[in-house]
């Protein structure tokens, strides 16, 4: 940020945007000593806060754990593993995004990454748990290298021009996976058959749990959520240790930063490298959820506003926020499209109105949703309950 | 500075802060009419920011900007501008990719040069009728200055802010920009110069205030300061050597 | 004198790179497909140009990226339609004259409506979010999101076909190349429309403030000149160009859907990257090579055409990391 723009220079920190210098928190590079339960050692000292979010959040874990049981059937299933998917796909971007300070486009570029990993080599021949496992690696390896490429090139070039550079660089994925259809199926895509494990007709146990049949998709949940535990708790570890401390210093003003000693360029890159890694891991775990991968089903530029709606929406720089913002847009989708149908149904097929209701145009409301909370929310819902009074 | 000589520019309590910087800590002095103010101190004192805060390109917290008996604090620079204060920056702010044409063009209100006007600027520098029609970001830094300086001098102002013209000048250019700025002296032209370069501010200098950490720390006649080589030192960490 | 020659030829290599693919591009294509690609190539990248001219000028002027920028792309097609359309017995008509009325109309049309949804989305959306670039971002994104909504809201979910009017169809025989007509009259068009643009900047006092400001928006105002005033101006120009833009591709695609502007928005950054952020020639000749690429690629290795202009893009990089005309550091 320049300083003598023709405004007052406006501080964008990831707790919102404060207009004035002192209003934005002055980040402190030292840890001071926090008391330690066995429980804040669990979320690393950064629980959701007020008590509204702790009852919040504790709900959707109760619902996510029992989720099979409490949404019998595939679909539910179905939408249950891919909110803990988005989940993480979302905190991933938020460690760039609200704590670093750095706008990517290709995010979805790394979530494909993993996902054709273990699609790859579960198409091609590598069947079974070698398989996942190895196009894991390999998704997080790649990730990794194209993260670090993308990440050193960060500091050559001015933030805006580097976002751009990042959808030109998403689309070429695209395009690579549209066109390489030995490797990658083109725009078809790979189906592909899971390990034995997870197939729909294994049964863990043989009678009902519960009233439920505990088959392949619902070890799959399992796995996914397991992930998306660990990798979650992780990255409230990640940013509350010195090193996300320090990531916090450089969105708020990076050349004092670089001042004080540390290179600013080493830590951006190794925030995207963590950051691509997370998405690439999410992306292995929707391949094996969907036990399909496209370029439609993880690479398309609607996924990537899809994840900047529920990173803003739940707010920037609070993790918990990619919680609330996956729930609340997910919810939103299914509603809203329900929600018009019915307003839709009261209206004569032909009016204006109708048009403007008509459940297709659902992606209507919630962007005008999207830029109402940039403007008047700009915290985001987790960022606003949390501001100090 | 001698309180009943008639005061152009008043600066009164002036704090300006840079995102969450605090830079000025409530700065207090007055530029006299037609005389050359020297504003001096340390790098990091607070002179461009307070040059700056002038012009209205950074806004003040507190305090009270008043030029010729009217408030200037809360305006917007062009509006600044038009009331006859013309502004000469650091790194000269010239157009780079304007001709030196187009960068004199840009400072006249009409659409052509009056001629009277163009010769009297060409008279003192010589050397902008040879580059005329090239880019100015091919001149030279001394040309450049001179082509900045130009500029804000072209139409009659009535206040000229002038921050550090000398830096990074050869000798040679040094003594040419002083002879301008003498000229402009002799036709009672107001000037606020920022200088690190002592010598000059003294060649050219009425009266001085001098500037630390954000506050004047002193105020007076130049010709008081000059002789003076004990305050120099312990104003501007100057020894005899520097002044010579 | 070694140093400047050196420097010399620095500075003018840009301005070689177009000239240079031209001429490269005959040996590989052979004499006839040559002339008829290198046309289309131009002409893409004169409509292209359109597009990213107003992008360009409105970050250098304003520091503003306008993510939205794609939906003045479509609303100018979509108007163009609306007068196209009744306009119908003008283009069916073997009147050259009346065939190219109608097609200004629509131009003007397009233009108008375009501006003049930019003076509005300056106002409301734009106004907020000066020197702010992460909100930049969302808001426009999500202005996007909301304005090609509303035009399937307007206009229907479907494709609108566009026929091209009845004198303009067709090709014209140049040796043993064909060159469609249409293309001929855009180029003419856009051309025209890009000496306008160059004539304003270079020739009038505006166009001397725009460029001055361009490159050092606090000294112009230093200098007395209301800048701010200037922006919105400068916005709705931007604006009005994206929806001639619009009008053109449509008219050359045959066929207008909601997604038209999305379709060129990354070729219009790969220009902007290329050209450098801000500056309006090098925009140019970054438009002109990517249309040319486009057409040569596509003609030469078809799978590698969609990815070429990616690749184009980051050699440049390579070689100018920020692009072939970057602005000062302060940009």
């Amino acid at each position: 940020m320049t300083a003598g723009q023709i405004n007052e220079p406006m501080q964008e920190t990831a707790g919102g945007f404060a207009d004035t210098a002192a209003d934005a928190p002055i980040p402190t590079l030292s840890l001071e000593g926090k008391s330690r339960s066995w429980l804040g050692w669990f979320v690393s000292d950064d629980p959701p806060g007020r008590a509204l979010l702790n009852v919040t959040m504790l709900l959707i874990l109760a619902v996510l754990l029992f989720a099979p049981f409490v949404f019998p059937g595939s679909k539910a299933l179905d939408v249950a593993a891919r909110i803990c998917i988005f989940i993480i796909l979302v905190a991933s971007y938020d460690l760039m995004l609200g704590f670093t300070g750095i706008v990517s486009f290709a995010h979805t570029m790394f979530f494909g990454i993993g996902a054709y990993g273990v699609a790859i080599m579960l198409a091609k021949g590598w069947s079974g748990w070698t398989g996942v496992i190895l196009g894991t690696l390999i998704g997080a390896v790649v990730s990794l290298v194209v993260a670090a490429v993308i990440g050193l090139l960060s500091l050559r070039v001015r933030a805006i021009f580097f976002s751009m550079i990042t959808l030109a660089v998403a689309a070429f994925a695209q395009i690579v996976a549209e066109q390489w259809r030995t490797l990658t199926g083109g725009e078809d895509g790979l189906t592909f058959d899971v390990p034995a494990v997870l197939s729909r007709s294994f049964r863990l146990v043989p009678d009902r749990v519960m009233g439920v049949i505990i088959n392949g998709p619902v070890i799959t949940y399992y796995i996914t959520f397991a992930v998306t535990l660990v990798l979650f708790l992780l990255m409230l570890r990640i940013v509350n240790s010195p090193f996300g401390l320090v990531l916090r210093a450089i969105r708020e003003n990076e050349f004092r930063v670089e001042a004080m000693g540390y290179r600013v360029v080493a830590y951006r890159t190794l925030i995207c490298i963590i950051s691509a890694i997370m998405a690439s891991m999410a992306g292995s775990l929707m391949a094996l959820v969907l036990r399909y991968n496209g370029p439609d089903a993880t690479l398309s530029f609607t996924l990537m506003i899809d994840i900047l709606l529920m990173v803003v929406i739940g707010g920037m720089g609070t993790l918990y926020g990619s919680i609330v913002g996956v729930i609340l847009v997910v919810l939103a989708q299914y509603y809203l499209k329900n929600t018009l149908e019915m307003a839709t149904g009261s209206m004569s097929g032909q009016s204006p109105m109708a048009a403007l209701f008509h459940p297709d145009r659902w992606l209507l409301w919630l962007g005008i949703i999207f830029i109402l909370i940039v403007t008047f929310l700009p915290q985001g819902i987790v960022g606003r309950l949390r501001r100090k009074r | 500075m001698s309180e009943t000589a008639d005061v152009l520019l008043r600066v009164e309590g002036v704090f300006t802060n840079i995102g969450r910087y605090r830079i000025l800590h409530g700065v207090d002095f007055s530029v006299p009419r037609g005389r050359v103010t020297a504003l001096l101190g340390r790098n990091g004192a607070g002179k461009t920011t307070t040059l700056r805060t002038i012009m209205g390109l950074w806004k003040a917290r507190l305090g009270k900007i008043v030029f010729d008996g009217q408030p200037i604090t809360a305006l917007e620079t062009p509006h600044i501008a038009r009331r006859g204060i013309a502004y000469v920056p650091e790194n000269m702010g010239i157009f780079g990719k304007l001709t030196v044409r187009e960068n004199m063009l840009l400072a006249t209100g009409r659409t052509g040069f009056a001629q009277d006007q163009l010769d009297r600027v060409l008279q003192s520098f010589p050397a902008l009728k040879m580059k005329w029609d090239s880019p100015a970001g091919s001149l030279s830094g001394g040309q450049k200055q001179m082509l900045a300086i130009g500029r804000a001098i072209i139409e009659p102002r009535r206040l000229l802010l002038i921050d550090e013209p000398t830096k990074g000048l050869s000798p040679a250019m040094v003594d040419q920009l002083v002879a301008a700025l003498l000229r402009l002296k002799r036709e009672n032209t107001t000037i606020l110069l920022v200088e690190q370069n002592f010598r000059v501010a003294e060649a050219v200098g009425d009266d001085v205030a001098v500037m630390d950490e954000g506050r004047i720390i002193h105020a007076g006649e130049m010709a008081a300061l000059a002789t003076n080589h004990g305050l120099q030192h312990r104003l501007l960490g100057l020894s005899v050597a520097d002044s010579a | 004198m070694n140093g400047d020659w050196h420097k010399r030829l620095q500075q003018w290599a840009p301005y070689a790179l177009t000239p240079l693919v031209i001429i490269a591009a005959l040996p590989a294509i052979g004499p006839g497909p040559w002339l008829t690609l290198t046309v289309a190539g131009l002409t893409m990248g004169i409509m292209l140009f359109m597009v990213a001219a107003g992008l360009t000028l409105i970050f250098g002027l304003m520091d503003v990226l306008n993510f939205a920028h794609a939906a003045f792309v479509t609303v100018g097609a979509y108007i163009a339609v609306s007068v196209l359309v009744p306009l119908a017995g003008w283009t069916n008509e073997t009147s050259l004259a009346l065939n190219i009325a109608a097609l200004l109309v629509a131009l003007v049309a397009a233009a108008i409506a375009s501006g003049a949804l930019g003076f509005v989305f300056e106002r409301v959306i734009i106004r907020q979010v000066y020197g702010a670039p992460l909100r930049q971002i969302l808001i426009t994104i999500g202005a996007l999101t909301v304005i090609e909504q509303l035009i399937i809201v307007i206009w229907g979910p479907q494709a609108i076909p566009l026929p091209k009017p009845a004198m303009l169809r067709g090709s014209v025989f140049v040796g043993s190349s064909s060159i469609e007509t249409y293309r001929l009259f855009a180029l003419f068009v856009g051309l025209a429309i890009a000496l306008a643009m160059h004539l304003f900047l270079t020739r009038t006092r505006l166009g001397l403030v725009v460029r001055a400001g361009v490159e050092d928006r606090e000294m112009i105002q230093a200098l007395g000149y209301h800048i701010r005033r200037v922006f919105i101006g400068v916005f709705m120009a931007g604006t009005a160009l994206a929806g001639v833009g619009g009008m053109m591709w449509a008219q050359y695609q045959a066929v207008v859907n909601s997604q038209i502007g999305d379709g060129m928005t990354i070729l219009v950054f790969i220009i902007l990257i290329i050209g450098g952020l801000g500056s309006v020639g090098g925009c140019f000749i970054g438009a002109i090579l990517v249309g040319l690429t486009a057409n040569y690629v596509g003609f030469l290795a078809p799978k590698l055409a969609l990815g070429s202009n990616i690749l184009l893009m980051a050699l440049i990089l390579l070689w100018r990391p920020r692009g072939l005309f970057p602005l000062a550091e302060h940009h």
